[in-house]
């Protein structure tokens, strides 16, 4: 697999259209963001990932204007957040933000009245349900609808958040199709996902943990050189149980075994004590880990800053 | 509940002793169309069966009627006596305002255990899972991942034979998700027959066997590497966006794209490369969709 390629130098070489420096939002005595600093450039698809609770919405809702930050600077195109910039903002939130009483077609004018654009067209796919309120038409076709909102008064910056949670692969692809299209024809993206496979698709990532950054850069420099230890065995049920009685972390892939965390040799150690099936038939060796697995360890508290890119 | 409507096609328990349950082409019938049209799912002791499809496939309808919630209009249903199915449905079986622990306690009174049975039941999934700390908060206040293994552990408190999942892991970040497979995988450890509904293809290809649906029809079934070995033509991987007629039958994937040739006709330019689930899912959703444009015989 292959990481997207970089933006145009040209594209990289302009000022950021948004710009986090060293942000951090407290709610009360509860730390939401602490000193972030990210920057989306025009052309590139930034993939922001984390757990529930690591930040990602509070600091989306800062970019947005929504939320002021407790200390640090956020810019958007160069300024703070306001009502101008936002109308340079295309922001697809979790929910959709459709309104169910209203068509497609009304929703897109409710938007154009709200940012003083021009009426943009539904795509010729949604053009049958024109006239038929959101809230009848099946999920898949209301993201759509969402997706075509977002991105119809031509907005500089996207905020897409989880677009493509419930989505089927074919489907999926078609709607990074169209991320991807809006960033090569000059929009900056920044995209949340808890969907590894899609992290392949962003330029770069910035990975999230209890506030805080833990990781920056490609999903290749991210994983970088770590490993899991994966048992292959007809037992597979047996090993599982004997590696989680040593309270390893070990999860099931088809009937392979992947143990995040642990070198082969302990690995080995806890088969061979258990005997039995578990312990005769395992053959353990180290794999290089997914990014997921690799999201998982930097996820945990305490993890070390990686900025690699 | 015992005394469900199940109607002569259903046969709870009637292979007790091997464990071996599912559908047999069922069809089902939804406002006038077909919800289900004469799906096969087979559900076996000790392994992990996934459905994959996207919003709207048929797959909660499938795992209705595997449940014994929704009886179909035809086909048969193999499955245990209900107090052996374990089904969380679609959004979470819980109840926002009980606490954690009184959620569990609920269910194991409905089922008919002591809440000292449940809690030594419980105590060590709760732990596992991460939820220890959280016993004595209102269900309504989790995060929707703790919420998804608290659903879990409820449905596996009684010890199904059979388990069956809608969606446990969709919009749940991927630190819950691996607790979430960390429970999954323990239950078919114990012999359980596991069926789980999921968009996320990377998490199908841990299932030992595979359910591929789309608009209700059968898109693709088998073990993950049946469905892989089943992608009829080639596959190429190409830069961008392919130029002429091949469009029709490329996608983008990470960052490149993909394009798909049918038997047959000379392949294009491309590097050709070995699909994986996700491709073949796509390939067959592709093959189908042109197939009803009328472009692919």
């Amino acid at each position: 697999m292959t990481a997207a390629p970089p933006a145009t130098p040209a594209a990289a070489a302009a000022g950021p259209l948004a710009l986090c420096d060293g942000v951090s939002r407290q709610f009360g005595e509860f730390t939401a963001v602490s000193e972030v600093s990210l920057a989306v450039r025009a052309g590139e698809i930034v993939g922001l990932l984390g757990a529930n609770g690591a930040g990602k919405t509070t600091l989306i809702r800062m970019l947005l204007g929504l939320l002021p930050a407790s200390a640090g600077e956020v810019l958007l195109f160069g300024a703070p957040p306001s009502r101008g910039t936002r109308r340079r903002i295309g922001y697809l939130p979790q929910g959709l933000g459709l309104y169910d009483d209203l068509t497609p077609e009304q929703n897109m004018e409710f938007s154009a009245a709200v940012f003083g654009t021009k009426r943009a067209e539904l795509p010729a796919s949604l053009r049958p349900y024109a006239g038929t309120p959101v809230g009848s038409l099946p999920l898949g076709l209301q993201r759509r609808v969402a997706f075509a909102q977002a991105l119809s008064h031509r907005p500089d910056l996207l905020i897409l958040d989880e677009p493509t949670s419930g989505v089927d692969p074919l489907g999926r692809a078609r709607l990074w199709d169209t991320i991807a299209g809006a960033a090569a024809a000059g929009a900056g993206v920044l995209v949340t996902t808890h969907y590894m496979e899609e992290a392949w698709e962003c330029t770069r990532l910035v990975i999230m943990a209890d506030g805080r950054v833990v990781a920056l850069g490609t999903a290749p420099e991210i994983v970088g050189t770590a490993q899991v230890t994966v048992v292959a065995t007809p037992a597979w049920a047996d090993a599982f149980r004997a590696l989680e009685e040593a309270r390893m972390p070990v999860a099931l892939a088809g009937r392979a075994l992947r143990v995040p965390g642990a070198e082969p040799a302990e690995v080995q150690r806890v088969l061979t004590a258990a005997g039995g099936a578990a312990g005769q038939q395992a053959r353990v060796s180290a794999a290089p880990a997914t990014l997921e697995e690799r999201f998982f360890q930097l996820a945990q508290p305490g993890s070390e800053t990686e900025a690699t890119g | 509940m015992t005394g469900r409507p199940d109607g002569p096609v259903t046969s709870p328990g009637t292979r007790a002793d091997t464990g071996d349950w599912g559908t047999d082409e069922i069809s089902v019938l939804y406002q006038g169309r077909l919800a289900l049209d004469k799906i096969t799912l087979r559900a076996v002791a000790g392994q992990l069966t996934a459905v994959v499809g996207g919003d709207g496939a048929g797959k909660t309808t499938l795992l209705r009627c595997l449940a014994g919630v929704l009886a179909p209009a035809s086909g048969h249903v193999r499955r245990p006596p209900a107090r052996q199915i374990g089904y969380l449905s679609a959004g979470s079986g819980t109840y926002p305002d009980l606490t954690v622990q009184e959620n569990l306690d609920f269910r194991a009174s409905a089922y008919g255990l002591s809440s000292v049975q449940a809690r030594e039941q419980s105590g060590d999934l709760l732990g596992r899972a991460g939820l220890d700390a959280a016993r004595d908060r209102l269900a309504g206040q989790l995060s929707g991942g703790m919420r998804q293994k608290l659903g879990v552990i409820a449905a596996m408190l009684t010890s199904p034979r059979l388990l069956v999942l809608d969606e446990p892991t969709t919009g749940v970040d991927p630190v819950s998700r691996s607790g979430l497979w960390w429970l999954i995988a323990r239950a078919a450890a114990d012999g359980c027959a596991v069926v789980l509904a999921t968009t996320y293809l990377d998490e199908a290809e841990r299932a030992a066997a595979v359910l591929a649906l789309d608009d209700g029809r059968e898109l693709a079934a088998g073990t993950p590497d049946q469905i892989i070995a089943a992608v009829p033509g080639t596959l190429r991987s190409v830069a961008g966006r392919p130029p002429g007629s091949d469009e029709q039958r490329a996608w983008r994937r990470g960052g490149r794209w993909r394009v798909w040739d049918p038997p047959q006709p000379a392949s294009g330019a491309g590097q050709p490369i070995q699909p994986d689930l996700q491709d073949a899912v796509t390939v067959a959703a592709l093959a189908r969709e042109l197939r009803l444009a009328g472009s692919l015989r």
